[in-house]
């Protein structure tokens, strides 16, 4: 009867470190711990040496001077006479308005183009291609310039409003002024007791959220059909309409108004975020468009089918079978289109729209030489933004995963 | 059998009838037509109203066309010629054609060099994209970087010849050598070369420690934040000080301890020798070579690179460095060694999470502060180190999900047959995993080609660059959007929609499964 002997024991011999898979693979991290520990020193040791030589240090204080230049675009309060540091966050806002606002026009573009792009009609579905293939293969540095150039080139400039046969006219009651200088817009002002009706208005729409939860309720558990799109509707514009009207109109429009060479008053909408806003929705859309239709067509024919069995309509076997089953396979290559337009939007600096670049990367490290500084808090702010952006979306992804059992 | 009939039956026919054609409505185009256009009341809507747009778009894009003027001199005269007319002004075309393509700084007369360049990237890019062609070809492929190297940026034609020959020179004679060598003289080479490893290292060490001790003082204790930065790089110092002799000590005897199969040994000594080889032979043999047979060509600096020509260089240069760096942080994250994989993953995220407008901003203000004081780096090179750390970031992030796509039994195949680490992902498991990964691999060199665009950003003057700076801010041609960037949108998109056209073709050339 064979017995199974011990293996025998090896001693450990130096050789091993390099030829036994076991400890090679300590031998080779120490060798890379070796090398990082080297390149820091490298790096570190000139680094120093060479802001020794400058005259320089690493000091963030140049955060709390005085910044001494305008931003036409601002979300929050700013003055020339405010810090860099509040330049900086001026220029986050804005990186993050031209961000959302792309990311949502960019997801409608794109599934739009995406359906129509296996539409059975034949001319809706060549301009399609013709769509995609155009924005995808040509950089968006060049989108975002010829964007700007028909935003300077095709609207009127302030001046053609004035006059007794002024050559452009304002839009929607004379409220909404297109020039070439951005769009002006009626701002809201509020009055005493507005939050009243801003409060009115948020619980609608929380009221909406449990009445169609009700609704659905009511469906899945006794088969009742409770119609829900027009007390949807009613309850979102009426009560916060009624408290308007109530408590006598505290919530008033401020109207853009011709004065001198500009317009005065009301909110202003910068040409150059209109035009990076336009360029990244439809650049990003033609790509978002790809995935969706690859998402549409890894839904087996089957589910069709069965749908079309069932004696649903096309627009209802697309809402209700085909689209939430593609969400899936659409929902990771989304996220990383919505970081490619958060990353992209950085291009604004090219149209001179003040984001988070334009300001702390451009104006900033220019004026304060703080190149090293600038550059390092850019960089930590945009993988902020990245990081944050994945992990949202991941959680979403992770709930919108089919739940395997 | 049509008699029994006859007489109880009027009529009978005795012979079939001619198939009749179908009707008008289900053939040829007008069946095409009501398919695909007008198949019920939501398509024919759509229909109309994309032929309205496309309508629109044609009359207004075709009279701006076939308007348009080639030969002007300025905006001014274009405009006249037009006499209020929509039309385009292409004259600035072809005022501007060289700057538009080369640059506004290259010597005019040395066009032809980059023509030629190009034309020969092509032939040198063909044997590596097409698999059907000889493969000896792929020699010239090997031989392009140095010949286009010399034709692009001038000088002496010998000078990237030399560094060729010394390398072709030295692999030749190791390969041929190495197997010749008996084995107790390749012990002592060996031991030689071990030795001389061995305490370069130690004394790269050495230094490392001594300039981690000079950055903890030059930072000193003088807040809290400076004091734990100071432990650090002290602690740091430390390690390798008391790290140094050992470890390069033995990395001297694994070289040593590898002389019987010889591999390591000789890659390492021809490494030595073409490290030495460049630095003491490269000057004297290049202008002695020089001297007896000058052929040079007028030297261009980088910076006066421009024009379509940098997009090209550098959208080559960078897709073809960062393909294999790409494999090896891919490699590196799927690795279970936790120090090696830790590097790789943050260095991918963080490149992943920035723009490469930062990185390029880094090339531009902040790398020059990483490098030695005397030392004086092309912006053009600082350039192409950041988008190829860029792309390979990205490549990386495709390979590895081909690698993970891969069935865990190949993996397990390629050990079961005995293959250790190298040969196993060079034969079994990155052909197929690459295979998988090459619409994203394409996608990936499309992107980083049309971001090279964005150099315009650091005041470099590429295709973008020449047109909002040179171009617009000439006093002819100030104001001219369409025609210039429509010219660029075109070469983009000729480019960019020529490779995934081929990606696309490879993709079905690969394809081994049955459908």
């Amino acid at each position: 009867m064979a017995t199974l002997a011990d293996p025998i024991k090896e001693s450990f011999r130096p050789s091993m470190l390099l030829n036994d898979t076991r400890y090679r693979s300590l031998t080779f991290q120490f060798i890379a711990l070796v090398a990082i520990i080297a390149t820091m020193a490298f790096i570190g040791g000139n680094l120093v040496r060479n802001l020794a030589e400058a005259g320089l240090n690493i000091s963030y204080d140049f955060l709390g001077a005085q910044a001494g230049y305008d931003i036409n675009q601002r979300p929050i309060p700013y003055e020339s006479t405010d810090t860099h540091g509040r330049a900086a966050i001026v220029g986050l806002l804005n990186t993050l308005i031209v961000a959302i606002l792309g990311c949502i026009t960019a997801t409608v573009i794109g599934v739009v183009a995406g359906v129509l792009r296996l539409s059975p009609n034949w001319l809706v579905r060549k301009i399609m291609a013709i769509y995609v293939e155009m924005f995808r293969n040509v950089p968006v540095l060049i989108w975002i310039l010829i964007i700007f150039s028909i935003m300077i080139s095709a609207t009127p400039a302030p001046r053609d409003f004035r006059g007794e046969d002024p050559t452009a006219s304002m839009m929607l009651f004379d409220s909404v002024a297109v020039t070439n200088r951005g769009v002006f817009m009626p701002k809201p002002l509020l009055g005493d007791g507005s939050m009243l009706v801003i409060g009115i208005f948020i619980a609608s729409i929380i009221g909406i959220f449990f009445f169609r939860r009700y609704a659905r309720k009511q469906l899945f558990d006794h088969g009742r059909l409770i119609p829900t799109l027009w007390p949807s509707v009613g309850l979102f514009f009426i009560p916060a309409i009624l408290a308007q009207i109530v408590l006598g109109g505290p919530i008033t429009l401020e109207y853009p108004e011709l004065k001198g060479f500009n317009f005065q008053g009301g909110t202003t909408i910068r040409g150059s975020l209109i035009a990076l806003w336009f360029a990244l929705a439809i650049y990003t859309g033609a790509f978002i468009a790809e995935n969706v239709r690859a998402g549409i067509l890894a839904i087996s024919k089957g589910q069709t089918e069965a749908a079309a069995a069932l004696g649903l309509r096309p627009g209802r076997i697309m809402n209700l079978v085909v689209l939430p089953q593609a969400l899936r396979v659409i929902i990771p290559p989304l996220i990383s289109q919505y970081l490619n337009i958060t990353k992209n939007s950085s291009l604004a600096i090219a149209v001179g729209y003040m984001d988070l670049t334009g300001t702390l990367g451009g104006i900033t490290l220019l004026q304060t030489g703080r190149a090293i500084e600038a550059v390092l808090l850019l960089m930590l702010f945009y993988l902020t933004i990245s990081l944050l952006i994945s992990f949202f979306m991941n959680i979403y992804n992770n709930a919108m995963k089919l739940k395997e059992r | 059998m049509s008699d029994t009939h006859a007489q109880s039956v009027a009529f009978v026919r005795e012979t079939e009838l001619p198939p009749a054609p179908p009707p008008v409505t289900e053939t040829g185009a007008i069946k095409w037509v009501r398919e695909n256009l007008f198949s019920g009341w939501f398509n024919t809507l759509l229909t109309v109203v994309a032929f309205y747009f496309v309508a629109r778009i044609l009359f207004f894009v075709f009279p701006w066309f076939f308007n348009g003027v080639w030969d002007a001199a300025s905006i001014r005269e274009c405009r006249d010629v037009l006499g209020g007319a929509t039309g385009a002004c292409f004259a600035v075309l072809v005022d501007r054609w060289d700057h538009l393509l080369f640059g506004f700084k290259y010597p005019p007369d040395g066009y032809w060099r980059i023509v030629v360049a190009f034309i020969l990237l092509l032939g040198a890019a063909a044997p590596a994209l097409f698999s059907k062609l000889p493969r000896r070809l792929l020699l010239f492929t090997a031989l392009y970087p140095f010949v286009a190297y010399w034709l692009i940026w001038g000088g002496s034609l010998w000078l990237p010849m030399t560094i060729l020959g010394i390398i072709i020179a030295t692999g030749l004679v190791f390969r041929a050598v190495s197997s010749q060598i008996p084995v107790n003289m390749r012990q002592m080479v060996a031991a030689a070369i071990g030795m001389i490893c061995g305490v370069g290292l130690s004394y790269l060490l050495f230094i490392g420690a001594k300039e981690l001790v000079f950055i903890a003082n030059s930072i000193g204790t003088a807040s809290l934040g400076t004091s734990f930065a100071y432990g650090v790089f002290w602690l740091l110092a430390i390690f390798t000080f008391v790290f140094f002799i050992p470890m390069g000590m033995f990395v001297g005897y694994a070289i040593y301890n590898s002389y019987e199969d010889g591999g390591l040994v000789s890659v390492v000594t021809a490494l030595l020798f073409i490290y030495a080889a460049l630095v003491y032979l490269l000057a004297p043999i290049a202008s002695g070579l020089n001297a007896v047979i000058p052929i040079e060509l007028q030297a261009v600096a980088s910076r006066d690179l421009g024009g379509f020509m940098l997009n090209m260089i550098l959208g080559t240069v960078c897709v073809s460095l960062s393909l294999p760096l790409g494999i090896v942080l891919a490699l590196g994250r799927q690795s279970n060694m936790p120090l090696i994989k830790g590097v790789c993953v943050v260095f991918i995220e963080f490149i992943r999470g920035v723009p490469l407008i930062t990185l390029l901003f880094v090339a531009n203000v902040m790398l020059a502060y990483f490098m030695p004081p005397e030392s004086n780096f092309d912006l053009i090179l600082r350039v192409i180190i950041m988008i190829t750390m860029f792309s390979a970031a990205y490549i990386a992030e495709v390979i590895r999900g081909g690698l993970a796509a891969l069935p865990k039994g190949q993996y397990e195949a390629a050990d079961s047959l005995g293959l250790d680490y190298a040969r196993s992902m060079r034969l079994i498991i990155l052909p197929q995993a690459l295979k998988i990964s090459i619409p994203g691999i394409v996608n990936v060199a499309v992107g980083l080609f049309k971001d090279t665009t964005l150099v315009s950003i650091i005041s470099m003057f590429d295709l973008v660059g020449m047109i909002r700076g040179p171009i617009q801010n000439s006093t002819e041609w100030i104001s001219v959007y369409w025609e210039v960037y429509g010219f660029g949108a075109m070469l983009f998109f000729i480019v960019c929609y020529s490779i995934s056209q081929y990606s696309q073709w490879l993709e079905r050339q690969l394809q081994t499964d049955h459908r």
